[in-house]
């Protein structure tokens, strides 16, 4: 099995094994999200319509208010939520929201790393090591 | 991290289980950001209205609150941000019962905290501003921006958890935007347009806001030879945090950290009148239909509901177009008392107390009224509710007056 493994920064949570889904666009949970349905709701976004239940998100930055802080934890008691997540800069609010809700997050790669996973590859992440293992890369023929 | 004595105490448990936890819980996001100690702080705002606690954080805070007193009550001054729901008016827009005993819980829990219940995004231009240089931990991003960037304090955006955890040990990790160094512009813009409103104001903050790459880009801005008020810059700030996540600006003989600038020579990014005008014709819709007007995000100063009331004084909202207008309960007290209420109301409008629309379940709001087109002069409320079903649309608080007594868009 083909494994390539990248360093972020030390991040928040426990390792986790999922299925990316993967844009180069920005996040926040209550600007881009319908939370009672799973799936990105505003139309500019990439991932508009697409489900991220269960899924490791892979975005770029960051972006907009506070609430994501609170609203991790809500998501995942509900279970409508992603799986971990992934960003070249996390704020503040991503962080505190990850370790409120003991959701997986790391951030800072070396490289952009919604160029290096695509939506598909079975991931895991070990964010106390900053460390993810592309596990078998989805087909790009 | 390295902890003092008093976070040593805290973290063995000695003020109670509440305090070790939110010890915890910071020290968990300090070693984030690699933060090498904690800072004192002297005020907490927190934002947790119940759209973004949910029924998950409402039973949080609730769990919080069964503690005894010497352990849940919060060591700082702590104050909120708006709620989710207004007592007084939440019939006039339909809002779910269930969401007013969402509010009702989670205010009750915070109360026996000893939080006290401002309600309000510009607890900076009506309770305890801060002063440059003091440490704070505020818990909304129109307020975190002002205060680091109108007024020199000094925090992080800092999310309810977080906020909440500041408030019970007095402190927060010594990261971002505490440390000088963070604080410092790395991006240059100059403006080759005047902005005439508050809608120009969020206009331009938007378009800052979009090009900043991170949470760590600081922009100074160049080109302003006036000196803007108080709520020019909540426009302004407040957009530039909502597109970009953006904690700080500086305006160049304005904002007192501007020296902080040192590139002498930096690449300029100018902004002139046509991006201000692409950055409205992006909002515009193919036709005029239009559902409802909402002056929010941030609430409306005194002198921003005194300058509403004095445009529809004499007008009324027409029969298919809602008005709704947000402003602090201490606000909307000395509106009571200056008639200022009184001419907002007799148009059609209403005013919602202690509130923001777009933490009020504006998604259900919005299907419960049919309400898909809204016009507002918030360039933050405008890019919010693009994610909530709404299609918006930005203009001045003088065209939105007029568009919602015509009951339609006028452009």
């Amino acid at each position: 099995m083909k494994e390539n493994v990248y360093f972020g920064h030390i991040g928040i949570g426990e390792p986790v094994k999922g299925e990316a889904l993967v844009a180069d666009d920005n996040f926040s949970a209550r600007y881009d999200l319908d939370r009672i349905n799973g799936i990105f709701s505003r139309k500019s976004h990439k991932l508009f319509n697409q489900s991220y239940v269960n899924k490791i998100l892979v975005l770029n930055v960051a972006k907009g208010g506070v609430a994501t802080a609170w609203m991790f934890r809500s998501m995942k008691i509900s279970k409508i939520c992603p799986k971990a997540l992934l960003l070249n800069f996390a704020n503040p609010i991503i962080a505190q929201g990850a370790a409120h809700a003991n959701l997986p997050l790391i951030d800072r790669f070396k490289s952009d790393i919604t160029k290096i996973i695509k939506s598909g590859d079975i991931i895991k992440l070990f964010p106390k090591e900053g460390k993810i293992a592309i596990l078998n890369e989805k087909s790009t023929n | 991290m390295k902890l003092s004595h008093k976070e040593l105490e805290i973290q063995s448990g000695q003020f109670g289980e509440v305090r070790k936890l939110a010890l915890e819980h910071q020290i968990q996001v300090g070693k984030f950001f690699d933060a090498q100690s904690f800072v004192e702080i002297s005020q907490v705002h927190i934002m947790a209205d119940t759209e973004a606690l949910g029924l998950a954080g409402i039973e949080y805070l609730e769990n919080l609150a069964q503690y005894p007193d010497p352990q849940k009550q919060v060591w700082v001054p702590t104050i909120t941000d708006p709620r989710g729901s207004d007592f007084k008016s939440f019939k006039k827009i339909k809002q779910n019962k269930r969401f007013v005993d969402m509010e009702k819980r989670a205010i009750d829990a915070f109360k026996q905290l000893n939080v006290m219940m401002t309600d309000t995004c510009i607890n900076y231009q009506v309770f305890m501003p801060p002063v440059k240089g003091e440490h704070l931990a505020f818990g909304d991003t129109g307020s975190s921006i002002y205060a680091n960037s109108v007024l020199g304090a000094r925090t992080n955006f800092e999310g309810g958890p977080s906020a909440l955890a500041a408030s019970l040990t007095g402190r927060t990790p010594m990261y971002g935007l505490h440390l000088e160094q963070n604080r410092i512009p790395n991006k240059y813009f100059k403006l080759n347009v005047r902005p005439t409103n508050f809608s120009d104001w969020g206009a331009l903050g938007g378009i800052i806001g979009k090009q900043m790459n991170s949470y760590w880009d600081v922009p100074i801005i160049y080109g302003i030879d006036f000196k803007p008020t108080s709520d020019e810059l909540k426009h302004f700030g407040a957009a530039m945090a909502s597109f970009g996540s953006t904690p700080m600006f500086h305006i160049a003989e304005v904002t007192p950290e501007d020296h902080l600038a040192q590139n002498k020579n930096p690449k300029m990014n100018n902004i002139s009148l046509s991006d201000l005008n692409n950055f409205y014709k992006s909002y515009l819709p193919k036709d005029d239909h239009l559902d409802v007007v909402v002056f929010a995000a941030p609430q409306l100063s005194l002198n921003e509901m005194r300058i509403l009331s004095e445009l529809l004084d004499g007008n009324k909202i027409h029969p298919k177009v809602s008005l709704l207008v947000c402003t602090p309960s201490a606000v909307k007290v000395l509106c009571d008392k200056n008639g200022i209420s009184k001419k907002i109301e007799n148009s059609g409008g209403i005013i919602l107390e202690g509130v923001c629309f777009y933490n009020m379940h504006a998604r259900e709001i919005g299907e419960a009224n049919g309400w898909k087109r809204l016009m507002s002069n918030s360039a933050k409320i405008i890019n919010i509710l693009g994610g909530y079903g709404y299609e918006t649309i930005l203009n001045s608080m003088e065209k939105c007056v007029i568009s919602a007594c015509q009951g339609k868009i006028v452009k």
